[in-house]
């Protein structure tokens, strides 16, 4: 490398330009955006091993389970980096997301040793955790010496951070000090709103607020737009229809899932007035302007419908709506994005997250050498080189939320996209009561509010039924 | 003297011990399949008596018949047994019907029928969950070939599997265009076996065809259907991937079969004591239909004898 490259790179790494400004100079010499981004991640990887005894387990190999995901395409596109930095080996296995949490559980119940570190959802903790098959980080995040200073946990974002530890007490308040850190997060998800500007602007719509002016619109769209519904969220028989923007939408109303008792018992708490009321809201919504096959919805279809146009918005995981503003999407271009308070008298919006995180295997033999991987896959240089040079949104990192050029390059493309981050970001977390019985109650609900739709039951009284169910089950596992 | 006892003793002895050895030798194989499948049966029956989460590890203990009492009084289990005994019941009556329909149209040894009932075994070789999702995209509301052509002939907002009142008829139309064939291939190759005497008896006597049909070819196909309903009743009662694929078992409760039920409860929930016990009831419930059909094939087979 010429001289004057390297000490622009260094002048960089020191913190005396900015990542900008290296860039512009750099372009200056004759060097592209492109190779200065790659350039920038090996130096950083060069000057990560300054202070770090990166090599300590040179000849180890590690092997991973991973989720077929951006993040993982990202972290793909950079692991010779870390092969160099470190000398290690990394194997991996990547299985769609229709098998993976049952490959997951297959070769954790069985605790195999195949795999040292896998991607897992925090939700998913909640089982692994007290199961014993995941290893608790603090023993390797507080370890100088098995943790470079430069991985600076206090980056990560509070309410992520957070969303990841629990001490394994049901209804055990997340990131409490008592809480083991299951794992770390890697990329994660808000719930705001991604609209069709086009569709809008035609329609003469505003973007709404509030989940009354939420349904309104809506409907306005589905009658003055021909062959489009106007709301896409998630309707499948599934715990994961719940958590995007429904859960937000109700935590925005200060509702919970479950109360804690005094005595440590939960109970439910869906069938309060205000719950009822915002359910009827959600289910009209659904009814007058939602999929004509909401029941079979899924993250994908109501992401696919909106990038080919069968929708005007989706109330759903704001790196949806950033997927479907590119590719070969009929509508790649023309999408926004807005920060959404369902609640007019909340003060701001307060999302559920889903956390794309990574998990050490109890069982693993090679744990060291395993959280090698997992802090630089998880640290600030590959967070950077993701968000800037892949789709690895959205960071977990407040250092990359806050680099310039990450910030302009989402603006262009993503109108609202900065803005609904961080507008949100402050509330983000996750809005569930950390149980044992998640997935069991969460799978419920989304039942009941399928009957809801169907017209089968009516939401107050399919709310009753569900929390007089919610509590028999408690009451069976002992929780309640 | 005999050649045996021409022989040196020791031979004689090898021999004795391979002769007594050799019927254990021989069944080996069907012992080593018999563990292969009594270790997972035996595993699933112990699971059954447990509570068992894995959520909650410290929890663990043996629960006996606690499982199976709480289905009792929990109306999700006898909604189960309910959705899982109608679609099999419905799928397997229409598919013996149309399968049926098509081996008699395609009975008489022509290019074109066995032709045609190649090309019928088509949907047959394809995954169940494959033809689920092919299903899934013609019956998408907005660019569905079905549900346009089904709006094209008046019935407007059909929503197939998305509603609670057509997700059964969704699913069985899914089901019966993927096993209708197999049903047909194996009652096309008994009417093609059966003797041809009765039916030349029947002829020169004038007999009418739809007599013939009912006092002949149907008895003497019996066999042939009590087998095609055996076979297709347990795999129609175990059914998983066409619903889980389409529906997930909604909208509601409306197609939380066994399989769906248990698969949910172990691989989501990780609560595999009732996951195993729902598993158990659904063995029990094969294992009964199974031994009815097999005395009446065996009765059916000794009566043509």
């Amino acid at each position: 490398m010429y001289e004057k490259e390297k000490d622009l790179v260094h002048s960089f790494l020191n913190g005396r330009l900015s990542r900008r400004g290296l860039i512009k100079r750099l372009a200056g010499l004759g060097v592209s955006a492109t190779a200065a981004g790659s350039l920038v991640n090996m130096m950083a990887t060069n000057a990560m091993a300054a202070d770090f005894d990166w090599k300590k387990h040179s000849g180890t190999g590690v092997k991973l389970l991973l989720n077929k995901h951006p993040y993982t395409d990202a972290m793909i596109a950079n692991l010779d980096n870390f092969k160099q930095l470190t000398g290690m080996d990394v194997q991996y296995d990547v299985f769609p997301e229709d098998v993976y949490f049952d490959k997951v559980t297959a070769a954790l119940s069985s605790g195999s040793t195949e795999y040292d570190a896998f991607m897992t959802g925090a939700y998913m903790t909640w089982t692994y955790g007290p199961a014993g098959w995941i290893t608790d980080l603090n023993e390797w995040i507080g370890d100088p010496e098995k943790t470079a200073a430069s991985y600076n946990w206090d980056d990560m974002l509070p309410g992520v951070r957070k969303s990841c530890a629990w001490n394994g007490q049901p209804g055990g308040e997340l990131g409490s000090a008592d809480a083991k850190q299951w794992c770390i997060p890697w990329g994660y998800e808000q719930n705001n709103l991604a609209y069709n500007r086009n569709m809008f602007q035609k329609a003469g719509l505003s973007v709404p607020t509030n989940l009354d002016e939420l349904v309104d619109t809506a409907a306005q769209a589905k009658a003055s737009i021909d062959g489009v519904y106007g709301i896409g969220v998630r309707g499948s028989r599934s715990w994961a229809s719940i958590h995007p923007g429904f859960l937000s939408a109700y935590a925005n109303y200060g509702q919970k899932d479950l109360n804690v008792g005094a005595d440590g018992k939960l109970s439910a708490a869906m069938n309060t007035d205000v719950s009822k009321d915002m359910h009827s809201k959600w289910v009209k919504m659904i009814q007058d302007s939602g999929a004509p096959d909401w029941s079979t919805h899924t993250w994908y279809q109501v992401g696919t419908d909106l990038g080919a146009g069968a929708s005007a918005m989706i109330y759903d995981a704001d790196i949806l709506g950033y997927f479907m503003n590119g590719g070969d999407n009929k509508e790649a271009g023309n999408l926004a994005y807005a920060p959404f308070a369902a609640n007019p008298a909340a003060d701001a919006p307060s999302p559920n997250i889903w956390i794309w995180s990574l998990a050490m295997s109890e069982f693993s033999k090679k744990k060291d050498a395993a959280w090698y991987f997992m802090q630089w896959a998880s640290g600030p240089e590959h967070g950077l080189f993701g968000a800037t040079q892949m789709d690895f949104v959205n960071p977990v990192r407040q250092s990359v939320w806050a680099d310039e050029d990450f910030r302009e390059r989402l603006d262009k493309s993503y109108p609202g996209y900065v803005d609904m981050h961080d507008v949100s970001a402050p509330g983000a977390k996750i809005q569930f009561t950390a149980q044992p019985l998640f997935f069991d109650l969460t799978t419920e609900w989304a039942a009941t509010l399928q009957k809801m739709v169907a017209n089968e039951v009516p939401v107050d009284e399919g709310l009753d039924k569900l929390a007089e169910s919610v509590n028999r089950q408690l009451k069976e596992a002992d929780l309640g | 003297m005999t050649v045996e006892n021409d022989l040196p003793g020791v031979r004689r002895r090898r021999i004795k011990v391979g002769r007594r050895v050799l019927p254990y030798i021989l069944s080996l194989p069907a012992l080593l399949v018999c563990i292969g499948i009594l270790v997972p049966f035996v595993t699933a029956a112990i699971y059954s008596l447990q509570r068992y989460r894995l959520s909650q590890p410290w929890a663990r203990k043996f629960n006996w018949g606690e499982n199976y009492l709480n289905f009792l009084s929990d109306p999700d289990f006898w909604n189960t047994l309910k959705v899982s005994l109608v679609y099999a019941g419905t799928t397997v009556t229409l598919e013996l019907m149309l399968g049926l329909g098509i081996a008699l149209l395609l009975q008489r040894r022509t290019r074109f029928n066995n032709f045609v009932s190649i090309m019928l075994l088509m949907p047959l070789m394809t995954a169940p969950v494959l033809a689920a999702l092919m299903w899934k995209l013609m019956t998408n509301s907005g660019f569905g070939i079905l549900s346009y052509l089904v709006s094209s002939v008046g019935i407007q907002d059909f929503r197939w599997a998305s509603s609670p009142d057509t997700a059964l008829l969704t699913v069985v139309l899914v089901d019966i265009w993927v096993y209708t064939p197999f049903i047909m291939i194996l009652l096309l190759a008994g009417l093609r076996s059966l003797p041809s005497q009765p039916f030349e008896a029947a002829a020169l006597d004038g007999v009418p065809r739809t007599f013939v049909f009912w006092k002949i070819t149907l008895p003497m196909l019996m066999p042939y259907i009590l087998t095609a309903t055996l076979f297709r009743l347990l795999d129609s009662i175990q059914q998983f991937d066409i619903i889980y694929a389409m529906t997930q078992g909604g909208p509601g409760d409306t197609l939380t079969v066994f399989q769906v039920e248990a698969y949910l409860n172990f691989f989501q929930s990780t609560n595999i004591g009732r996951s195993a016990a729902l598993m158990m009831i659904l063995w029990a419930i094969t294992f009964v239909l199974s031994n009815i059909f097999i005395k009446n094939w065996l009765k059916l087979r000794e009566r043509a004898n």
